[in-house]
C-alpha cells in the first residue's frame, strides 16, 4: 500500500495539500473526476447530488463524464472478465484523461485499484488505478478537510464501514490485526459534525452480507447477515446508520423494511454535506 | 457427481434456527479468543510474516526438504513410504496392518486421512478402526463426516451429542453437562485403546533437520495411539514439511492461538524414532499437492497450519455448517483447496463467499485466501463451469453495461430498470433478492438525468 | 519410476522460484521477566495446578491430594512411590496407575510446558494412562519462551518428546473444555531444585 500512496501523492497538485482546517481560497481549483456508480444513479441519486454538493462546497471543480456506466465490478465478481472487458475498456476511455478520480463508493475504488484487470495492462489502466479515491480517501487525504461548519446531525449514529473500505482500502483499522492502532478516516470526518454522536455496537466489522452478486446467489445467508448485523445495531439504540458504501446500504435498508425495523439510512456524503433534517 | 449446492445446503442450515444461533455463537466466540490471544503477543504480526516466509522457504525447496526429511527419519530407524495418491496411501496402510495382522486400529485426528477416506477402506477390509479424538468419535458414531477441522462436531449442541450417546452407548439422554458426556467417551473407548493392535496418526508438522512429526492435540490422543500399540503409522502431507527444530516454535506459537485462544494445546509431541519394541512407519503423501505447488495463483494454500482460524472467522461458513460444503476442507481454505481435488464437484464453492477479507487477516501464515478465492471464479468461468443462467445475465450485463445510450436508456425507463438492469445483479428472477428483503425502489430521476438538467 | 521418484520429480518441476528462510528471533521481553510467576500463571489458565515449593512430607502430600490412590508410579528418586515405570512390560498396563511422578528438565514460561520424554517417562504411557500426573520442576530450568525451549538437545535427540501443558481435556463438546479427554485428569507442577542445586546452595 504505501508504495501506492507514492504514485498517488505524485499525481496530485500540491495546491491541493495542506488545506488545513480552515479552507483558504485557491488561485486555481483542483479538478477531479466524479463516478457515480450505477446502483447510486439508478436508486440513490441524491447520494450523488450530496457528494457533487459538497465537493463544490470544498472548491473543488468537479467534472462528471457524462457516457460513464460502470466500473466492471458484478461482471469480474462472477469471474467473467470476458463480459466485464468492455465495460472497463469504456470506464479507460471516459477516466483515462484525468489525474483524479473520486466515488462515493468503496467497492468500486478497491475494484478499481486492487483488481481492474478485464482489460490487458496498459498506461491508461495502471493511470486509473493510481488515480481513483474513495470519496472518504480524498476528504481525508487529499484536501484534509477537518471541518464542516454547514452540516448538523444531532443523532445517534452507528457507523457501518464496508468490508471493501476497510480491508481493501485501508480506511479503517481492521478488528482482526488486533494489535495495530485504531483509526477510521470516515469518523474521522464525521467527528466533525455537530451534534453527531456514535453508538457501539457487536461484531463492527463483521460483513454486512451484501458482496454484490452473492447477496442474490446464496440469498439467505446474506439475508441472515444482513439482519444479524441490524440486530446489534437495534441493540445500540442507534437512529440512523451512516456508510460510505450505498451497496451495503441499499442491502441492509431492504432487510430492514422487510423486519420492519425503524433505523434509517445515510450515505456520509449526505450527512456531511448538511442533510436536511 | 453433480456441483455441490452449498447456497442450498446453508439455506437448509439457516431454516434450523437452534443450530444457526448455536455454531454461530460458538465459533464467534472462538474468534473472540483469537484475538484476546494474539493481543498478549505484541510480536504477532512479525511471527504471521515469520510463519509466511518459513512456508514460502521450505514450499520452494520442497523436494530438498523431502529428501533430508526422509534420510533424517530413516536414520532414526523409521520406515518411510511415499504415495502419490488416496488408494495408493490406503493401501500401504492396509499393507502394514495385514502384514502384522494388526486388526484393529486406533487413530488421532488426521484430515489427510478424511481426504482419502482410509477407515472406510479399512473397515470394508475386516479392520476395527476406533478415533480417538473426541469430536471425530462422535462424529464416527453418528455416521457423518467432520464439519469443522478443528472441532469436528461443533455444529453439534450438548443435548445432540447427549441423544448420541444414550442411543450409542445407553448412557442418560437428560444428561447433558460436557463433564458427563466426556466421562461417557472415556470410558468406553479407553479398553479399545488399550488393546488396540496398531495406531495411526496424521502430523501438523514435519521437520526435515531431525526426521521427527509433531501432533498438536488436547487431549494426548495422539501420544496414545504412538505409545501404547507397538505399531505406529503417520500420514503425513507433502506440504507439513518445515526445516528446523526452531522454525517450530514460530508455528506453535501461532497455531493454538488462531485455532482456540489458548497459548498452546495439552499435547505438544514430537516423534523421531518408534517407540520402546515398536515400529514406526510414515507415509509421505502427494494427492494431489505436488501438482497444486505449481499452480501460480494458488500454491500457496500448501501453507495452510490446519488452524481454522478462517472459518471461525467467516461469516458465511458460520451461517452454513461446514456439513454444507459437503467437502473434507471447508469454509474459506475448502473453498481454494477443494477445486484442485474436483474443479467440477466444487466449482460453485468459489462463489459461497463475499470477498469480506477477514479469513486472510486472520491467516497464521498469511495465505492470500480471498484473493484465490476472487481468481477461482475466473478459473471456474474459463472452465465453464458457471451455471447457465448466471453466464447469460453477465453476457447481458456486459453488453450493456459497456454501451452508455444503451445503459441510460435501460436505466431511465422505470418499467425497464426494474425489469432489464437489475437482472445482472438479481439473475433469473426478482425473487432470490426478494426473499428475504424489500427491493430497491427506482429513483424517479437517475443522477444522470439531474446532472444533465442542474449541471451541464 | 517408483512413487517416490515420481512425486520428487513432479515437486522438482513445480517449485516455485526460490525464496529465502528468515531467521526467527528469540522475542525475549524488554521487561524482566518473572519466569515462576509467569509459568505458574499460564498453567492455571490450562487448568494445572503448581505447588512452589517441595512438600515437607511428601507422602502425606500426595495423600491428601489424592486420598484415593493407590497405586502410585514414581520415576523419580524424590520418592519411592509402590511402582516404578519398568514394572509396566506391557505399555498399556500403564492405566493402572493412579498417580505418575515424573521429573522435568525444562518448563516453559510463556504456556506453562513442562518438558518430558522416554527418558524422564521411561515407559512413555506412564504419562497418559494414568489417571493423575505430579510433575517436579527445577524452577531454575524455566525459559521465558518457545523459541528458547527448542533449542533443548531432547527435540534433537530423544525418540519421543512431549511439551505437556496441564491436564488432558478436550473443547470439542460445544466448544466448552472438560477435563479430562483420554488422558490424565489433573496435572501439578512442584518448583523442586535438584538435589545438587540444593547442596551448592547451602555450601554457600
Amino acid at each position: 500500500m504505501a508504495t501506492k500512496r507514492q504514485t498517488r501523492q505524485s499525481g496530485v497538485p500540491s495546491v491541493a495539500r495542506g488545506v488545513g482546517p480552515t479552507l483558504s481560497p485557491r488561485a486555481t481549483l483542483m479538478q477531479v473526476a466524479l463516478m457515480i456508480p450505477c446502483y447510486i444513479d439508478m436508486f440513490y441519486p441524491e447520494v450523488g447530488v450530496a457528494t457533487l454538493e459538497l465537493l463544490e462546497k470544498l472548491k473543488v471543480d468537479v467534472v462528471y463524464p457524462f457516457d460513464q456506466t460502470c466500473c466492471g465490478q458484478p461482471m469480474a465478481n462472477s469471474g467473467c472478465f470476458e463480459e466485464a472487458q468492455a465495460t472497463e475498456e469504456l470506464f479507460i476511455k471516459n477516466f483515462s484523461r484525468f489525474d483524479c478520480i473520486v466515488t462515493p463508493s468503496g467497492s468500486c475504488t478497491h475494484h478499481l485499484r486492487n483488481k481492474f484487470t478485464a482489460v490487458p495492462d496498459s498506461p491508461e489502466r495502471r493511470k486509473i488505478s493510481a488515480s481513483v479515491y474513495d470519496f472518504v480517501e480524498f476528504l481525508h487525504d487529499v484536501l484534509q478537510v477537518r471541518e464542516f461548519p454547514w452540516a448538523n446531525f444531532k443523532h445517534k449514529v452507528a457507523l457501518h464501514t464496508s468490508c471493501s473500505a476497510i480491508r481493501g482500502l485501508g480506511m479503517a483499522s481492521m478488528s482482526e490485526r488486533v494489535n495495530d492502532p485504531k483509526f477510521s478516516k470516515p469518523k474521522k470526518l464525521l467527528e466533525q459534525v455537530a451534534g453527531i454522536q456514535f453508538v457501539d455496537f457487536e461484531r463492527p466489522d463483521e460483513c454486512c452480507g451484501f458482496g454484490g452478486t452473492f447477496s442474490v446467489t446464496e440469498e439467505a445467508v446474506a439475508a441472515k447477515m444482513g439482519y444479524d448485523k441490524l440486530e446489534f445495531i437495534r441493540k445500540s439504540g442507534a437512529d440512523y446508520i451512516v456508510s460510505s458504501d450505498m451497496s451495503c446500504l441499499m442491502h441492509l435498508q431492504g432487510c430492514a423494511r422487510r423486519l420492519g425495523a425503524n433505523v434509517k439510512f445515510l450515505h456520509i456524503a449526505q450527512v456531511l454535506n448538511g442533510v436536511a433534517q | 457427481m453433480s456441483a455441490v449446492d452449498q447456497a442450498k445446503n446453508a439455506a437448509a442450515f439457516i431454516e434450523d434456527r437452534t443450530h444457526e444461533q448455536h455454531l454461530d455463537q460458538l465459533l464467534w466466540m472462538m474468534r473472540t479468543r483469537r484475538d484476546e490471544a494474539a493481543s498478549r503477543v505484541p510480536e504477532w504480526e512479525q511471527l504471521r510474516d515469520l510463519a509466511s516466509q518459513i512456508k514460502e522457504h521450505t514450499l520452494s525447496h520442497l523436494a530438498h526438504y523431502l529428501e533430508m526429511f526422509e534420510s533424517s527419519a530413516k536414520a532414526n530407524g523409521v520406515t518411510v513410504h511415499w504415495a502419490q495418491d488416496a488408494p495408493e496411501h490406503n493401501q500401504i496402510v492396509y499393507q502394514i496392518l495385514s502384514d502384522r495382522n494388526a486388526d484393529s486400529l486406533i487413530k488421532s485426528k488426521s484430515m489427510l486421512t478424511e481426504e482419502c477416506e482410509t477407515r472406510p477402506f479399512l473397515e470394508a477390509r475386516g479392520i476395527r478402526v476406533t478415533e480417538t479424538d473426541l469430536g471425530e468419535r462422535i462424529q464416527q458414531l453418528d455416521n457423518q463426516p467432520p464439519s469443522h477441522i478443528v472441532g469436528p462436531s461443533w455444529h453439534k449442541t450438548t443435548q445432540d451429542v447427549a441423544n448420541l450417546f444414550a442411543r450409542v452407548y445407553g448412557s442418560d439422554k437428560e444428561k447433558t453437562d460436557p463433564v458427563y458426556l466426556a466421562h461417557v467417551m472415556r470410558v468406553n473407548t479407553r479398553p479399545l485403546i488399550e488393546q488396540a493392535k496398531a495406531g495411526m496418526t496424521g502430523a501438523n508438522f514435519a521437520v526435515a533437520e531431525t526426521g521427527a512429526v509433531v501432533t498438536v492435540t488436547n487431549e494426548g490422543n495422539a501420544d496414545l495411539s504412538a505409545n501404547v500399540p507397538e505399531l505406529r503409522i503417520c500420514s503425513v502431507g507433502l506440504e507439513k514439511i518445515i526445516p528446523r527444530n526452531e522454525d517450530l516454535a514460530v508455528f506453535i506459537r501461532l497455531l493454538t492461538r488462531s485455532a482456540t485462544g489458548n497459548s498452546i494445546t495439552q499435547y505438544t509431541s514430537h516423534f523421531r524414532s518408534p517407540r520402546k519394541n515398536g515400529e514406526m512407519h510414515i507415509i509421505l503423501v502427494d494427492n494431489g499437492r505436488s501438482s497444486r505447488l505449481g499452480m501460480e495463483k494458488f500454491w500457496r494454500s500448501l501453507k495452510c497450519i490446519r488452524c481454522a482460524a478462517c472459518m471461525n472467522t467467516c461469516p458465511v461458513y458460520r451461517r452454513s455448517g461446514g456439513l454444507s460444503y459437503g467437502s473434507t476442507y471447508m469454509g474459506p481454505i475448502g473453498i481454494i483447496m477443494m477445486p484442485t481435488f474436483d474443479a467440477h464437484r466444487y466449482s460453485e464453492l468459489p462463489f459461497s463467499s463475499t470477498l469480506n477479507g477477514s479469513c486472510t487477516n486472520v491467516c497464521p501464515v498469511k495465505i492470500d485466501i480471498h484473493e484465490q478465492i476472487y481468481a477461482w471464479r475466473e478459473v471456474m468461468e474459463e472452465k465453464h463451469q458457471i451455471n447457465l443462467v448466471k453466464k447469460e445475465a453477465m453476457i447481458v450485463a456486459g453488453k450493456v453495461l459497456s454501451n452508455p445510450l444503451l445503459y441510460r436508456i435501460a436505466a431511465d425507463s422505470t418499467e425497464t430498470s426494474l425489469k432489464v438492469l437489475p437482472r445482472f445483479a438479481l439473475y433469473n428472477h426478482l425473487n432470490a433478492w426478494g426473499r428475504h428483503r424489500d427491493i430497491p425502489q427506482p429513483a424517479k430521476e437517475t443522477f444522470h438525468d439531474w446532472y444533465k438538467k442542474h449541471r451541464s | 519410476m517408483s512413487f517416490r521418484d515420481a512425486i520428487l520429480q513432479n515437486v522438482r518441476n513445480n517449485q516455485p522460484s526460490s525464496r529465502d528462510l528468515p531467521a526467527p528471533p528469540k522475542f525475549h521481553s524488554e521487561q524482566p521477566v518473572e519466569l515462576k510467576k509467569q509459568f505458574a500463571a499460564a498453567l492455571k489458565e490450562l487448568s494445572g495446578d503448581v505447588i512452589t515449593e517441595p512438600p515437607a512430607d511428601f507422602g502425606k502430600f500426595l495423600k491428601n491430594r489424592f486420598p484415593d490412590a493407590k497405586t502410585i508410579c514414581s520415576a523419580v528418586p524424590e520418592y519411592a512411590g509402590n511402582r516404578k515405570p519398568e514394572d509396566f512390560a506391557r505399555w498399556s498396563d500403564a492405566s493402572s496407575i493412579d498417580v505418575t511422578i515424573v521429573r522435568s528438565p525444562l518448563g516453559v514460561a510463556e504456556t506453562g510446558s513442562v518438558l518430558l520424554s522416554e527418558e524422564e517417562f521411561r515407559v512413555n504411557t506412564i504419562g497418559f494412562l494414568a489417571h493423575d500426573i505430579v510433575i517436579l520442576l527445577d524452577p531454575a530450568e524455566i525459559v521465558e519462551n518457545l523459541h528458547d525451549a527448542y533449542g533443548h538437545p531432547h527435540f534433537r535427540d530423544k525418540a519421543y518428546s512431549l511439551l505437556m501443558s496441564g491436564p488432558s481435556g478436550s473443547a470439542d463438546i460445544g466448544g466448552i473444555t472438560v477435563h479430562p479427554a483420554q488422558g490424565v485428569m489433573t496435572l501439578t507442577v512442584i518448583f523442586w531444585p535438584l538435589a545438587e542445586t540444593q547442596n551448592v546452595r547451602s555450601a554457600k
